[in-house]
């Protein structure tokens, strides 16, 4: 076997306190497709980072053929042939692909002038070369997510690459989309450059790659040939516990329906959804990234405005609504981006937990500090915040930050509470509290709906999961037919039984 | 003119139909209204009103190429008008107190203290990392009170000011004053910078998107900075070249005509989000607003109507973008999402 072209050997890095990276190494070789995976948190973000210059490993060397290198910055990386392709494409929207494709490093004619005409054919070339056919004079605004990758992939490839790392490039693409990828990624395997590919999907990673390194809580648990692994066993390794001791959602006989969707439809968005939503049920929305679930979850709470279809809160219908008046049904809203759209930072803990019931803290008119802290303290409590409420919520931990906003829409005393992604980027510890305090809810009498793309955790959690794909509903399971795999075939809009896609994994593992 | 009207990122793209239709239209809507004023008076195309029109136009003008390149990088520079009203009476000054100073001394000086007074902006928005609204807001009071200070109620007059530098104010040159030729000149330097060079297209990639101009390894605080020198020598240039053209310049020479700039840069299509327009439809921005103007005097429109006019034309100018990327972003919404 030919050497690798990169080697990271031993590397260790912290941030703060935290350590993210324990003495992690990895080969990739020419011509090889290495599939990079693990749950959210196992630290490979943070290596795909070293490896682009972002960050500085704290110990540990990398060598490319044999030479050791140390990558300050990105264009540091990319001049040695170390290029990163991240999910969302960085790129000038308002310029041309090809003036994307060369910035800062145009050719130049004999007058000092930019070569359009240079830069146009190469980046055509390289276009054929790929089999994609998207005009370079184009400005990059126009294009899908999958052709603003193909764009960086150009990039990559004008720099020469030897590596390149794509993380989690399928994230938002439809099946098309992704086939088309693949192609190209066959094709760069072919002319021998080193792929590093970080993806959830265990479909494609079996499908794609030829190796195959597992990881968890910063450390490699393992590595090998895509022979040596099956799917079962890439699961187990990610995992590495038991899911029930994480999830534990209590068992609760559903009420009456609290939430019923009919027929929702927002152009270009989301189409036909239609589901209904008990009190005491917990309904997991899974899906790939842009699918459309934040986006139903925004239209039911008034935010964005549906062009058709009808939500109906117990007994009130809601049309044209605003949030106020989704509030005023009882729906609470726990947005994804807690420190955009969830938190004010700067504010005490307690302003935050009141701001949604400010009526409720008001004497003459005017906010009543005893009334703000007394209603702040309850929830907070409830919650088991750690942190003091009249500290600034900025301060805070991710896992408490979500308590935080837990506790403010708790407040408003919701009957449906949707919650989406509510344990991205919280530790092991808060997430099983958020965890538990959401099964409370549900046990109390509450309707929640939850969108997580973490799948044990929809599993762990959710009564019945619906699976959207492309802004349709592809699926809903029960809570006994809801495997991970199951849930991935109907999220990435393939049509068959499970049972088939099942054996395809697995024969593909044994290939 | 047209050969140099290419937009920002050749080709097809919608963007470019767009601009190019913005450059077509502002064309359009200054015949139209040449025209309609035409036929109700015609003296408005008298050689001595067309004449009028282009002084009138030329420093606005000049101080629009700076203008865009300052918001092409999504930033402003308010401080022009008062480094326009330093470096006048500074030219005035050497003009009395050096006799026979060459004129073209003294044009260059008044650049290079534009210069210097651009670089205490691009100081402080380049490496002190002060917005360059707040910044130049500041400096736009310190350098206009600085003059007060300074000029004391003193005033230079065209008996102080050489014939031959007051030409370039009056004199032509095939029927376009000479005033204009420079304005011309630097128009069409400005245009091959932006689309030609390097730079000119970093500038474009910051406004764009600064987080990907660091990732191509852009120097932004030094673009920055060369952006706020640039602005701060035109406005220099600009300040000489008002000396010429009114012989008069007292302590209040150019006051807030930063506004009627970046108003023409903005109703010429360079958006104020940075990235998109170029500096031959920021000219077209200036001259439409400036003949709108002529033309509400020659229909005996009261004046203080013509700020009021003014406004509107921006607001129409920025409406009128916000719908077209409205209507572009829902087509694409439907075109990507298969659904």
């Amino acid at each position: 076997m030919s050497p690798p072209v990169i080697e990271l050997v031993d590397i260790y890095k912290s941030f703060g306190s935290t350590r993210v990276l324990e003495g992690v190494s990895l080969s990739l070789f020419p011509g090889e497709v290495h599939s990079l995976m693990g749950e959210n948190g196992a630290g490979k973000s943070t290596l795909v980072k070293i490896m682009a210059g972002l960050h500085l490993a704290d110990k540990g060397i990398a060598r490319m053929s044999g030479q050791e290198v140390l990558f300050r910055s990105p264009s540091q990386a990319q001049q040695a042939g170390v290029s990163v392709i991240y999910q969302e494409p960085t790129l000038f929207r308002d310029l041309s692909i090809a003036e994307n494709v060369f910035m800062h490093r145009q050719p130049n004619t004999a007058y000092g002038w930019i070569d359009y005409a240079a830069m146009n054919r190469a980046v055509s070339e390289h276009m054929s070369q790929l089999g994609v056919s998207l005009r370079p004079q184009d400005p990059v605004l126009g294009l899908s997510i999958a052709d603003q990758q193909i764009v960086e992939i150009i990039k990559a490839l004008t720099f020469e690459a030897k590596v390149l790392i794509m993380d989690e490039p399928t994230a938002a693409l439809s099946l098309e989309e992704v086939k088309r990828l693949f192609q190209v990624v066959e094709r760069l395997r072919n002319k021998g450059v080193a792929l590093m590919f970080v993806s959830h999907r265990l479909e494609e990673v079996f499908s794609i790659s030829q190796r195959i390194t597992v990881m968890r809580d910063g450390r490699v648990v393992g590595s090998g040939p895509l022979q040596e692994w099956t799917t079962e066993e890439v699961i187990r390794k990610m995992v590495g516990r038991s899911l029930d001791a994480l999830y534990p959602k209590e068992k609760v006989e559903p009420g009456k329906v609290v939430l019923r969707a009919r027929d929702l439809r927002r152009a270009g968005v989301f189409k036909e959804i239609s589901f209904e939503v008990r009190a005491g049920e917990i309904v997991g929305l899974a899906g790939l990234v842009g699918a459309g679930r934040s986006e139903v979850a925004r239209a039911i709470f008034g935010i964005d405005p549906l062009d058709s279809g009808e939500v109906v809160i117990g007994e009130t219908a809601l049309t044209n609504h605003t949030p106020q008046m989704a509030m005023a049904a009882g729906i609470g809203l726990v947005p994804e981006d807690r420190q955009q759209q969830g938190l004010v930072m700067e504010m005490t803990v307690m302003r935050n937990v009141t701001l949604t019931v400010l009526r409720q803290v008001q004497r003459f008119g005017l906010v009543s500090k005893e009334k703000e802290r007394e209603i702040a303290a309850q929830w907070t409590e409830r919650m088991r915040l750690k942190g003091h409420i009249e500290e600034p919520a900025s301060i805070l931990s991710g896992g408490n930050q979500q308590k935080v906003v837990l506790a403010k829409w708790l407040a408003t005393r919701p009957k449906l509470l949707i919650v989406d992604e509510p344990t991205r980027g919280v530790d092991v510890g808060a997430k099983s509290e958020v965890h538990r305090t959401l099964s409370q809810l549900a046990q109390q009498g509450m309707a929640i709906i939850m969108i997580s793309s973490d799948l044990p955790e929809v599993i762990g959690m959710a009564d019945r999961v619906l699976v959207m794909h492309e802004g349709k509903l592809t699926a809903e399971l029960a809570r006994s037919e809801a495997t991970e795999e199951a849930i991935m075939f109907a999220a990435t809009g393939q049509t068959g039984s499970i049972r088939d896609q099942k054996a395809k994994a697995t024969s593909n593992g044994q290939s | 003119m047209s050969t140099e009207s290419k937009p920002a990122a050749g080709g097809q793209g919608w963007h470019n139909v767009l601009l190019r239709s913005r450059e077509g239209s502002l064309v359009l809507l200054i015949a139209f209204m040449t025209v309609l004023t035409t036929s109700l008076n015609p003296r408005f195309i008298s050689p001595q009103s067309l004449k009028d029109l282009m002084l009138n136009v030329s420093i606005i003008a000049l101080l629009v190429l700076g203008q865009t390149v300052i918001i092409l990088m999504r930033q402003i520079d308010l401080s022009i008008s008062s480094i326009v009203g330093i470096t006048a009476f500074l030219s005035g000054i050497l003009f009395i107190n050096h006799p026979g100073i060459p004129s073209i001394l003294v044009v260059l000086i008044a650049v290079v203290a534009g210069l210097l007074l651009g670089g205490i902006n691009a100081a402080l928005i380049a490496w002190g990392r002060i917005p360059a609204l707040i910044t130049t807001l500041g400096t736009l009071y310190i350098f206009r009170g600085a003059n007060y200070a300074w000029v004391h109620g003193r005033q230079v007059n065209a008996v102080n000011v050489p014939g031959s530098f007051l030409a370039i104010g009056t004199s032509t040159l095939v029927g376009i004053p000479i005033l204009t030729w420079i304005v011309l000149i630097l128009l069409v330097v400005f245009a091959i910078g932006l689309r030609q060079y390097r730079i000119g297209r970093e500038f474009y990639a910051i406004g764009s998107n600064p987080n990907a101009a660091v990732l191509a390894g852009i120097n932004v605080s030094q673009r920055l900075a060369t952006g706020f020198l640039i602005s701060g020598a035109i406005a220099g240039l600009a300040g000489a070249l008002w000396l010429a053209r009114f012989g008069t310049v007292d302590a209040t020479a150019a006051e807030g005509i930063e506004l009627s700039v970046i108003t023409s840069t903005v109703v010429g299509g360079v958006a104020i989000t940075g990235g998109v327009g170029t500096v031959v439809g920021a000219v077209l921005g200036a001259l439409l607003l400036s003949v709108f103007s002529s033309t509400l005097v020659f229909l005996r429109v009261p004046s203080f109507w013509q700020q009021a006019f003014q406004g509107a034309m921006l607001l129409l100018a920025i409406a009128a973008d916000a719908y077209l990327a409205h209507r572009y972003a829902l087509r694409l919404r439907v075109k990507w999402s298969h659904v």
